[in-house]
């Protein structure tokens, strides 16, 4: 007997409804862990993080504690930070270089690769004891695109490569701001709770619906700063001063494909960057366009794309580059974790346009974040009456044939579609 | 040799910390564009990363990095109706101490104090911000205006206090 469906997709009648249960259930979030969380694969990390062999960062992916690191021969893990012996911590840094680590309770040391190489007093365990079976443990699989490091708890999960379908012609269009296809994370973390259910900020994340009346003080924001804000082309359902798309990658991963009108540290021009900038930028337009074609180049550049890979990384690749992931700390909370993402061969100065750029949208002290977060939290809060106002209406562009549009709920219905199957129901 | 400092160049704690207090009853208030005023043509306005606390905003991304028109335009935005994440307007109440001259350059003088900052909004429980203020202040007739700003964040992570949607 298959579970009960979560969503009411009915084609005929252009219908999409969202059972709110979903988003305040801790039996569903339970099932979450193992059907979604447990199965897919999961961001842990970018490798520009770890620089040098010995280098690592302790932090938790989707809820569990791990040490990101590599080791003396520069091979990248993904180590389970919970000593073999009693099950604690053995990593508490957030950041650094080590060859071992070792826990504070006994003395257990582990090697940078998660070898176990010393256990104090080890003469007084029998034979049977051996060492060489108790390193870290390590999820099941662990795997890169481009320095986009995943881990996926699921032994008999496809590879990365597979799974990530199509959103890696995406990821590659956000690397080919670099010159030498190598993109940074850049220092400073933005670690900050969300009071609602860790899905909602997978919907907000790609609804362009909403930015006319949730980040209305942005948009006035942008033209104070000069950036023209025109009234949205003549096309049935679009709310922004350009056209966009929502495009649909495979197995779960969606995105928005715009047409820019907010600028782009790479490589667009607004008169928010100051004239001074005026002539790098056109550096790094010409440079885009020897490199890749006028025509990809203009893609890079003119283009702006939030990108979903299934279930819980965002890549923005808007103002600015931000790598987001989120984990669920209970129904009614997500923590969320950004970063900056550069080109390694940026100038200080383009550099520090593209940081000022990234506090003009993102993040906890910027000119929209606070208010998306407010809008999930108020969804949060409504949701107290799920059971007598039990659906959500996300039919929005559902009778559109082809083209499917940014402001349309097609890619969340996307998102919801791949998470109803995934938990077990039928659709 | 140095000429011996005349007394009405010394700056007192106490100067300062009235101009402090002043400041945040200001803050406290949402009496921004009053706030304004306190500050130079110049200032500048930073919450770092909380991993990032002693780092430049030009090459680590920070919480916020305001220069004087960003200010002007953050003002604009959090008296706005719809800047949702503060409307309704949090209540705060801070609460300064261990006011410390840092040194006197010329007309600057840095200047750090700590804080703790608490915020009230609706069906919330209360989010306590503590940590140090780090000011450059510049002499302005018997009083100074605020050069720079930074507030540095003690916790580790953001976390449940969430964002910094109001005046920090």
């Amino acid at each position: 007997m298959s579970a009960r469906s979560y969503i009411i997709d009915d084609r005929e009648r252009k219908t999409f409804l969202l059972d709110r249960e979903v988003l305040v259930s801790e039996d569903i979030l339970r099932k979450e862990m193992a059907h979604i969380f447990g199965r897919c694969w999961i961001y842990v990390g970018h490798a520009s993080e770890l620089k040098a062999p010995g280098d690592f960062r302790s932090r938790k992916v989707a809820g569990r504690p791990v040490i990101f690191c590599r080791d003396q021969a520069g091979e990248f893990h993904c180590l389970f930070n919970t000593c073999r012996h009693r099950g604690a911590i053995v990593c508490t840094q957030r950041e650094g270089n080590a060859r071992r680590f070792m826990c504070i309770y006994h003395g257990w040391t582990y090697g940078n690769d998660g070898q176990l190489l010393r256990v104090p007093g080890d003469d007084a365990y029998f034979e049977a004891f051996d060492k060489a079976a108790h390193g870290l443990r390590r999820p099941a699989r662990f795997e890169d695109y481009r320095g986009f490091w995943f881990m996926c708890l699921d032994p008999d999960a496809s590879p990365l490569h597979d799974y990530l379908a199509e959103a890696k012609d995406y990821i590659d269009l956000v690397i080919d701001q670099s010159p030498s296809g190598q993109m940074e994370i850049i220092a400073g973390v933005q670690e900050y709770d969300v009071a609602a259910n860790w899905k909602l900020m997978v919907e907000n994340s790609v609804d362009d619906y909403h930015l006319p009346s949730t980040h209305s003080t942005w948009l006035n924001f942008m033209a104070n700063s000069g950036v023209k804000i025109e009234p949205p082309p003549k096309e049935a359902g679009l709310v922004l001063p350009t056209k966009g798309l929502a495009v649909e990658l495979g197995n779960g991963h969606f995105t928005t494909d715009n047409v820019n009108f907010r600028g782009r540290p790479v490589a667009k021009w607004i008169p928010l960057y100051g004239e001074a900038a005026k002539a790098e930028i056109a550096d790094i337009r010409s440079e885009l366009v020897g490199r890749l074609g006028a025509e990809r180049a203009s893609r890079v550049a003119d283009t702006n794309r939030n990108l979903v890979i299934f279930p819980n990384l965002v890549i923005n690749d808007g103002s600015s580059v931000t790598v987001r992931t989120f984990y669920p700390e209970g129904v009614g909370r997500m923590h969320v974790t950004a970063w900056a993402l550069g080109p390694v061969e940026e100038s200080e100065n383009a550099r520090a346009r593209r940081l000022d750029a990234f506090l003009t949208f993102y993040g906890p002290g910027g000119f929209a974040t606070p208010d998306d977060v407010e809008a999930l939290e108020l969804v949060q809060q409504g949701l107290a009456n799920w059971s007598e106002d039990r659906w959500s209406e996300m039919s929005r562009g559902m009778g559109k044939e082809g083209e499917q549009l940014n402001s349309d709920e097609h890619h969340l219905r996307i998102f919801w579609r791949r998470w109803n199957e995934l938990m077990g129901a039928e659709a | 040799m140095t000429a011996p400092v005349a007394p009405k160049d010394l700056v007192t704690r106490a100067q300062v910390e009235d101009f402090l207090y002043h400041e945040a009853a200001l803050l406290d208030e949402w009496q921004l564009e009053a706030w304004q005023e306190l500050l130079t043509d110049d200032a500048c306005y930073y919450v770092p990363s909380n991993d990032q606390p002693e780092s430049d905003h030009r090459r680590a991304l920070f919480l916020i990095a305001d220069d004087r028109e960003r200010i002007r335009q953050r003002i604009i935005r959090v008296q706005d109706p719809n800047c949702h994440a503060e409307y309704p307007k949090s209540r705060t109440r801070r609460i300064i101490g261990n006011v410390r001259i840092l040194g006197v350059e010329g007309d600057l003088i840095g200047v750090a104090a700590n804080f703790v900052c608490y915020r009230f909004r609706r069906y919330e429980r209360i989010r306590e911000y503590v940590g140090s203020y780090r000011y450059l202040l510049r002499r302005s007739g018997d009083s100074f205006r605020i050069k720079e700003r930074r507030v540095l964040i003690d916790a580790h992570e953001l976390g449940t206090l969430g964002s910094v949607s109001f005046i920090l």
